[in-house]
């Protein structure tokens, strides 16, 4: 059972990272659907800086990195020029893969060695909930604390506060004086940041090697993520395990026998997620409150 | 006056390009264009990657005589008609679709094209030119349940099917059938992936087939994260399709190698020397190829990370499907409800073995579907 725990949460960090990101960018306004492809820069880059430093952290800060650059590469083309938030996010994934399988075609073949495990002093001793919360690597740490700043970075530091009615209104944002492209850039970087990580998770921990498109479609579900968690923080994190633990739960079921048809249980996690959505809209048309009011449109101001 | 000399000028350029694609094919002692379509990239280090040494080995071996094109990343469906239509129309004379999702469209595609040969990968429906080639996975199968069976301390095996079709199940069968010749306690469970390729799925499954009890994995999806997971965890497997070994150097007892180069450069040579057939309506099946061990199609790597005497038996279960002496699907055979398949003297032929729907004895639960 412990195992099993464990085997849920490493599938859901991923998931909960990109999906993190992509909140903080649609917050303030900037639909970004190419988070599939910033997953895999991320991935791609910690293989490509483990192999060459040989030390699996510089895999977290190389995943980071390749992760913003294609959250710039977004945010050049929809807050500068200007163009459809949704088409330039759809190019940037086709684009990223193919980049991706470029890059990594020398990168084919090798493996890396894994991230360790922390464990916390003591803490990790305590039965059961000891392995499974205090046992844990650096990026599923970082993740949680991720989530934690940034729940209290909207609801109560004034630079979240503005990163939201930037998201909300960014004519009246503009008109007070705040630099509403320059918010967006930073947030939509923050996102790449995020995904860019929960990328380079997948090599770094749950398959220590390169194959192309290695992401299979997690970025398309940490953006049904962001609508499940209703664009607030901590529900992601509820959203990420219940995701995870219905994989794992067909997984479970098929080698356990359970009478259940395997494809009825492999379409499990997406059903979920479409229930979830239609749930969500349907509130949502009562309470329009919840979805940043810009979200998807340019900005035509000067800054 | 300017629009009259374009319309004179494209003229003369369209009738030039025509003129040149008809010389360009007629012409003798041209290349023999031959077309593959990728299901993945070889980056996947498994299926793919094998195709991509059978290619490579084709164009060492031909040179200047072959012009090959490859089409990577080719979903399975309407995408993969397309593909091979226009593989077809660039003037490819062979084909080869290396994928069984691929079938429909081969045999629709080749319906259009009927000079243009087709091979299809893995497939069981043929036509005038469409044949097929087939590797007989489930004999490697049968070594590594020989393998598993001996090396199994908690007499629970785990295996990662793709999807549940005949091709998969008598893998599954045919390692039953190695298991039980050496340990009647062992019990195989399945877990269905329904995808060929999702390195993250494989590895999940892998850890809940270990967090299972399971200790020796077997897995017919293309990634090699399926050994990665158990080199980590302590457990052991088998490679799938390549030698994963560098994946897995502790982990790996032996891979089952496919080996297309020899059977591709038979058929091209057929092509060129004007042999080429797909055997006799209705069924066509002359024009099958399904090789294993005896022909080299699938070659077992070394054995490794086991005791002498357990490759000593690996070895002898290889040897003796080589020689004919062991037949896998030999009766008395029972599959896992307790029915009768087939009674002693008898053996299942290849028809039968494309209909299985069944598990054998040894194996958990039900085929879904």
């Amino acid at each position: 059972m412990e195992a099993l725990i464990l085997t849920i949460i490493a599938t859901s960090i991923p998931l909960l990272l990109a999906a993190t990101g992509e909140l903080i960018a649609e917050k303030s306004g900037v639909l970004n659907l190419g988070v599939e492809g910033m997953m895999l820069s991320g991935a791609v880059g910690a293989l490509g800086a483990v192999l060459w430093l040989e030390n699996p952290y510089y895999g977290i800060v190389a995943g980071a990195l390749s992760g913003v650059l294609m959250a710039s590469i977004f945010s050049i083309f929809t807050i500068n020029f200007m163009t459809n938030q949704v088409a330039t996010g759809l190019g940037l994934t086709i684009f990223a893969t193919g980049l991706t399988g470029l890059a990594g075609a020398p990168l084919v073949g090798k493996t890396i060695p894994s991230l360790p495990k922390i464990e916390i002093f003591l803490l990790s001793d305590i039965p059961i909930f000891g392995s499974i919360l205090f046992k844990q690597d650096f990026v599923a740490y970082l993740s949680i604390a991720i989530i934690i700043f940034i729940s209290f970075f909207l609801k109560y530091s004034k630079s979240g506060i503005i990163l939201r009615a930037v998201g909300d209104d960014h004519q009246s944002a503009h008109s007070v004086g705040y630099p509403v492209k320059k918010i967006r850039w930073y947030a939509t970087c923050f996102g790449g940041l995020c995904a860019g990580i929960g990328g380079a998770y997948i090599p770094l921990v749950l398959t220590p090697h390169w194959s192309e498109g290695m992401t299979a479609g997690r970025g398309w579900i940490a953006l049904a993520l962001v609508v499940f968690a209703s664009w607030i923080p901590w529900r992601i994190i509820v959203g990420a395990l219940i995701f995870g633990g219905i994989t794992i739960a067909q997984l479970v079921g098929q080698a356990r026998g359970w009478p259940i048809p395997s494809q009825l249980l492999s379409m499990m996690p997406y059903i979920a997620t479409i229930i979830a959505l239609t749930m969500i809209s349907g509130r949502l048309s009562k309470n329009n409150s919840v979805v940043p009011a810009s979200l998807g449109k340019p900005f035509f101001g000067s800054q | 006056m300017i629009k009259f000399c374009m319309r004179i000028f494209s003229l003369i350029a369209l009738s030039t390009s025509v003129l040149f694609f008809l010389v360009s094919n007629s012409f003798a002692g041209s290349p023999t264009k031959v077309g593959f379509v990728y299901l993945t990239t070889p980056g996947d280090h498994g299926w793919t990657y094998a195709h991509e040494l059978g290619k490579q080995m084709v164009e060492k071996r031909f040179g200047k005589d072959v012009k090959v094109s490859v089409v990577e990343n080719v979903p399975e469906g309407p995408d993969a008609t397309r593909v091979i239509r226009e593989l077809a129309k660039q003037g490819n004379e062979i084909i080869f679709t290396t994928s069984f999702g691929y079938m429909e469209p081969t045999l629709k595609v080749a319906k259009e094209f009927p000079n243009v040969k087709f091979e299809h990968i893995t497939g069981y429906k043929r036509s005038k030119n469409v044949a097929t080639g087939n590797i007989r996975f489930y004999e490697g199968r049968y070594i590594q349940g020989v393998v598993a069976g001996l090396m199994t301390k908690s007499n629970k095996i785990g295996y990662i099917g793709a999807y549940p079709i005949a091709e998969v199940i008598m893998g599954i069968n045919a390692f039953a059938q190695g298991m039980k010749s050496v340990n009647k306690n062992a019990s195989i469970s399945v877990i269905w992936a329904n995808t060929w390729y999702d390195p993250v799925k494989e590895a999940d499954a892998a850890k809940v087939h270990i967090a299972e009890g399971a200790d020796i994995l077997a897995q017919h999806t293309d990634s090699p994260a399926m050994l990665q997971i158990a080199e980590k965890k302590g457990a052991m497997g088998f490679g799938q399709s390549t030698d994963m070994s560098a994946f897995a150097p502790k982990a790996q007892l032996f891979a089952s190698i496919n080996n297309w180069g020899p059977y591709y450069i038979k058929k091209i040579e057929e092509l060129r020397n004007g042999k080429w057939n797909t055997g006799d309506g209705p069924n066509h099946w002359p024009g099958n190829v399904w090789g294993g061990l005896k022909s080299d199609m699938l070659v077992i790597s070394k054995f490794q990370n086991m005791p002498a005497d357990v490759a000593q038996k690996a070895q002898k279960a290889l040897d003796g499907i080589r020689n004919g002496k062991i037949n896998i699907f030999a009766g008395p055979l029972i599959d896992n409800t307790g029915k009768e398949i087939i009674p002693a003297g008898k053996a299942l032929d290849d028809g039968a073995l494309w209909g299985m729907n069944y598990y054998l004895k040894g194996v958990n639960g039900k085929v879904p579907g």
